[in-house]
């Protein structure tokens, strides 16, 4: 019998009532008396020279109150790597200065170099227009390889080889994975690109800053995933403005994605501006603007090799990436391609001897930082592929290779050759759920049905594993993370028994509201109605470091489960002095606190409010009040994995491939929400498959984003994919969490890109195609020219 | 600058404009109904859509003065006349068809499009309707589930109006 409320229960989501009726409050939505606009001035060149800017007409335009450039902001901060890496050879990495508006020189198109405040959109718009910027155009820096190669062409002139770290991981185990590669008697090779996309949350990004100028205190309504570590990057790091100054809110955010954890210049500018004029300051982007300005995400360029018996018993894996950092260090950016990438290239094998190397280049191009998995995705990416492809050389079956390979059950806690320590898994499990509910055994006669149709069907698999909730502080903290990754909670039960719990988490589509109240109505056995779950506002909320990396329930949850426990341990001992029993005996059962053996009871309700009031209360050992408050700093991140199987029919005409049948069988440990799970899983697989199909982001050699709206960046629209099946019945708890839960945000995108390639060449090589791989997004222009290429190189 | 009037949600609104005032726009700095939300700035994204003169519209693609007379139904007028849930947003909630909730009024939105003329789609019609509504967060899955739930629940009480 399914639960109806509390852990386990499909709770219907509380936050839908707003969202479906109109009434929710994102930024943009927001408007203050007396509110002014931003607009900016953005480089129409991927690389230039600042000769001059000349904003004297602009400030003349109707309107106009008053006009920025970076000369406005040399006196303030770099806005940070949150991450220090440290090279092969024992230097740290490069960092340049990333400036709130240009100065100097531009480095990528859409660099914003200087900035209006109007009175009216549009005519901060137009004088935008005005303003006369001599930018004398430099050769850009795209391509990685080159841009490593020739030190002539710099994005950073104190930079000679456009490379800010060069990352072994790990390298004491070089040589011996060099070795095993010696004597092995195969190796599979595979060079591929993990191609650049824009995250696009549909929401575009918005800010809007209000200065009091009568207590100097500034707020900043933003679209942020992390409002607390927007202020601390604001304050300490980018404008000095004093921590207890600054209140950063985080309304309703339509979706991150990764986006919106970084702290982006625009909103710098519009707390300036507020300060200058002393009145709110509003800017909402263009989604034009952000495909130049967003944070975008992946964009690897990989050299996978893996040595194997003639078994296919995995002997060990080496790879080389470039990895695009784009022009500036985006806040995470240094950690995505290392930490985040590295650490989880055993994937959910027993390859006993691993090395990664990744050098993170600048190029004239956005920064590039986590976007849905980060780091994640792109590791699961070239494991699947270089196993797909080494099964197909050593004709072994594709599901065999892997559950031959996979780390025993009974072999946990795991440790592998990357620097992890997996907890808890069964990767057997998962597979066995993903081939029952894929029907993988019915596929020959499905294949045979789609030949019939004159198209070439495929099934591709992917078993993954992912790292959640990074932790803890003191281990990132020695491998080079600039902040610590705890997070906090409060619990404060009013004096009339309803609850409003403080979380560091931040929700942006996830259902905190809602899964939230489910733990806590569970621990208390009051109903999820009396709980407020509240989050994204700095001046409310103690402290928390936000939602991504799919932490939220793992960490910011066992925040407020611990500080739940201290209510409960609180509550014991008043009702142990009201019921003149010993603490010890108390039971909390259901809402109640009995003395055990006994039918004396209280129930919480009465236990809060003698809190608050409190006539027969122990006050000479506690204090009045039920409020209270926990950091949690997990011991481990948490493993969640599973297995996914991808059908799709290819029109050998065109190249069109279609997704026909998605399995997705999850392993997330428990589970608070089916529900919520199942739609994470869903929008994840379709981001994937939006990865593997559709999504690139395309420059032009002038360093041009051709792929700048929406009418050219091709996302999944509804008639793209299928309904997908998803389950997530296999589960082994996570071990170091109280809820024993894992995470379930960016599984899908990272599991689903490669079951889909893999789909895709398993249907062309039974249609008789040699192709042995194709980079990602797989277009119908691309599928059809390698078709071609191949029908031609067999003639 | 003209003043115009129109009908928004059975209410008469007027506000003054500018020629390339746009409906959307007109709605949510004029009128104050930021149900009604902008998602691109090319038309493709669907989140601004609404009912004009009983058509579905993405009001970023109509000039406020060209609606100036009509009937306008926004997110902020599918709720039942007791402020519940209309049969469509409450499938949606049952379903979980939304989660940021950015795209979500717009999704509603073209849903009653479609229901309106097809009260029995297929699921590919439902996707095929869809697809000028882009969602980053459900994966289609359960927008499709709540839609067709909702014109199980609509076909079986007969109503009259959306």
């Amino acid at each position: 019998m399914p639960k109806d409320s509390g852990i386990g229960a499909s709770s219907k989501r509380r936050e839908d009532v707003r969202f479906l009726t109109g009434k929710g409050r994102y930024t943009a939505d927001i408007n203050l008396r007396g509110q002014v606009y931003v607009a900016f001035a953005r480089s129409t060149v991927a690389h230039g020279r600042i000769n001059s800017i000349d904003t004297s007409a602009a400030a003349e335009m109707p309107g106009v109150l008053a006009v920025f450039t970076g000369e406005d902001f040399v006196e303030m901060g770099s806005n940070p790597a949150g991450w220090y890496i440290t090279s092969r050879n024992g230097e740290t990495m490069k960092e340049p200065k990333r400036p709130v508006l240009a100065h100097g020189k531009v480095r990528h198109v859409g660099d914003a170099y200087a900035a209006v405040v109007a009175e009216t959109v549009a005519q901060a718009k137009d004088a935008v227009e005005a303003i006369e910027a001599d930018i004398e155009e430099l050769d850009a820096v795209l391509d990685m390889a080159s841009a490593v190669a020739d030190n002539s062409n710099r994005v950073h002139d104190e930079i000679d080889d456009n490379i800010c770290f060069d990352w072994g991981w790990i390298e004491d185990n070089r040589a011996a994975v060099d070795a095993a590669f010696e004597s092995a008697p195969h190796v599979t090779t595979l060079e591929l690109i993990n191609n650049r996309l824009s995250p696009n949350p549909m929401e575009p990004r918005a800010s809007l800053a209000d200065y009091n100028t009568g207590t100097e205190d500034y707020t900043l309504y933003t679209t942020s995933q992390n409002p607390h570590l927007h202020r601390l990057l604001i304050s300490a790091f980018v404008m000095g403005i004093p921590e207890h100054k600054l209140t950063v809110i985080a309304p309703d955010v339509g979706g991150g994605f990764g986006s919106k954890i970084y702290h982006y210049g625009e909103e710098a500018v519009v707390l300036a501006a507020a300060r200058k004029l002393g009145r709110p300051v509003k800017w909402v982007c263009d989604r034009s603007e952000a495909f130049v300005s967003d944070a975008h995400g992946r964009d690897h360029v990989t050299k996978i090799e893996l040595a194997t018996d003639k078994e296919g018993n995995f002997l060990a894996m080496r790879t080389e990436t470039l990895a695009n950092l784009g022009a500036y260090l985006s806040n995470f950016s240094t950690a995505t391609p290392t930490f985040l990438h590295g650490t989880l290239m055993a994937g959910p094998y027993k390859t006993p001897l691993v090395y990664v190397n990744v050098k993170g280049v600048f190029t004239n191009t956005v920064p590039v930082d986590a976007y849905r998995g980060a780091g994640r995705p792109e590791a699961t990416y070239q494991i699947e592929r270089v196993i797909d492809k080494c099964a197909r050389e050593l004709g072994i079956d594709q599901i065999e290779i892997r559950r031959k390979n996979f780390i025993s059950p009974d072999a946990f806690p795991y440790t592998t050759p990357v620097g992890l320590v997996y907890d808890t898994g069964n990767y057997g499990a998962t597979l066995d759920k993903m081939i029952e509910l894929g029907d993988t055994a019915g596929f020959e006669s499905r294949r045979a049905e789609s030949s019939a149709k004159g198209k070439l069907r495929g099934i591709g698999y992917s078993t993954w594993i992912e790292a959640c909730g990074i932790a803890p502080s003191h281990l990132v903290g020695q491998l080079g993370a600039r902040v610590g990754l705890y997070d906090a909670a409060t619990v404060r039960v009013n004096a009339t028994g309803n609850i409003s719990v403080l979380t560091g988490a931040h929700s942006h589509g996830q259902g905190h509201e809602t899964v939230f109240a489910q733990v806590v109505s569970d621990m208390l056995g009051i109903p999820e109605a009396s709980i407020e779950i509240v989050h994204g506002d700095t001046s409310k909320i103690p402290f928390g470091m936000g939602s991504y990396g799919s932490r939220s329930l793992a960490v910011c949850g066992t925040a407020i489960v611990k500080a739940t426990d201290k209510i409960i341990a609180k509550c014991k001992k008043i009702a142990a002095h009201q019921m003149e029993a010993s603490e010890s005996d108390i039971v909390f059962e259901n809402g109640n606190f009995t003395v055990a053996g006994t039918d004396k009871s209280k129930s919480f309700g009465d236990i809060a409010l003698s809190a608050y009031v409190p006539h027969n209360y122990p006050l000479d050992e506690l204090e009045p009040g039920l409020e209270e408050s926990a950091f949690y700093d997990p011991a481990n991140f948490t493993y969640p994995a599973g297995a996914y199987a991808c059908e799709v029919e290819v029109d050998p005409g065109t190249g069109k491939v279609d997704v026909v049948a998605f399995t997705a069988a999850d392993d997330f440990g428990n589970v608070i929400n089916p529900m919520i799970v199942e739609g994470q899983v869903h929008g994840g697989v379709v981001q994937g498959i939006g990865q593997a199909l559709f999504e690139v982001v395309v420059h032009n050699d002038e360093g041009q984003n051709l792929t700048g709206s929406y009418m050219d960046y091709a996302m999944p629209r509804s008639n793209d994919v299928p309904l997908l099946v998803v389950d997530h019945s296999c589960q082994t708890p996570c071990t170091h969490n109280p809820l024993g839960v894992k995470g379930c945000g960016e599984a899908g995108a990272i599991g689903t890109p490669p079951a889909v390639v893999n789909a895709v060449i398993d249907a062309l090589q039974a249609g008789g195609y040699d192709i042995a791989h194709i980079d990602m997004p797989l277009t119908p222009s691309k599928v059809w020219a390698a078709m071609a290429g191949a029908q031609q190189a067999a003639e | 600058m003209p003043e115009i009037e129109m009908t928004v949600n059975g209410k008469p609104m007027s506000g003054t404009v500018e020629g390339r005032t746009l409906l959307s726009d007109f709605l949510r700095d004029m009128l104050g109904l930021t149900g009604t939300h902008i998602g691109c700035d090319t038309a493709q994204c669907g989140a601004c859509t609404v009912h004009l003169d009983g058509r579905q519209v993405k009001s970023c693609n109509v000039f406020a003065m060209d609606a100036a007379g009509a009937e306008v139904t926004t997110i902020e007028g599918m709720a039942n006349a007791d402020g519940s849930l209309g049969a469509i947003q409450a499938a949606f909630q049952t379903h979980h068809g939304l989660q940021c909730g950015f795209c979500t009024p717009g999704m509603v939105m073209a849903a009653a499009g479609l229901l309106k003329e097809n009260p029995a789609p297929t699921e590919a019609e439902i996707r095929a309707h869809l697809e000028g509504n882009i969602c980053r967060c459900t994966g289609y899955h359960n927008i499709v589930k709540a839609i067709q739930a909702a014109a199980a629940e609509l076909g079986a009480k007969p109503i009259a109006a959306e």
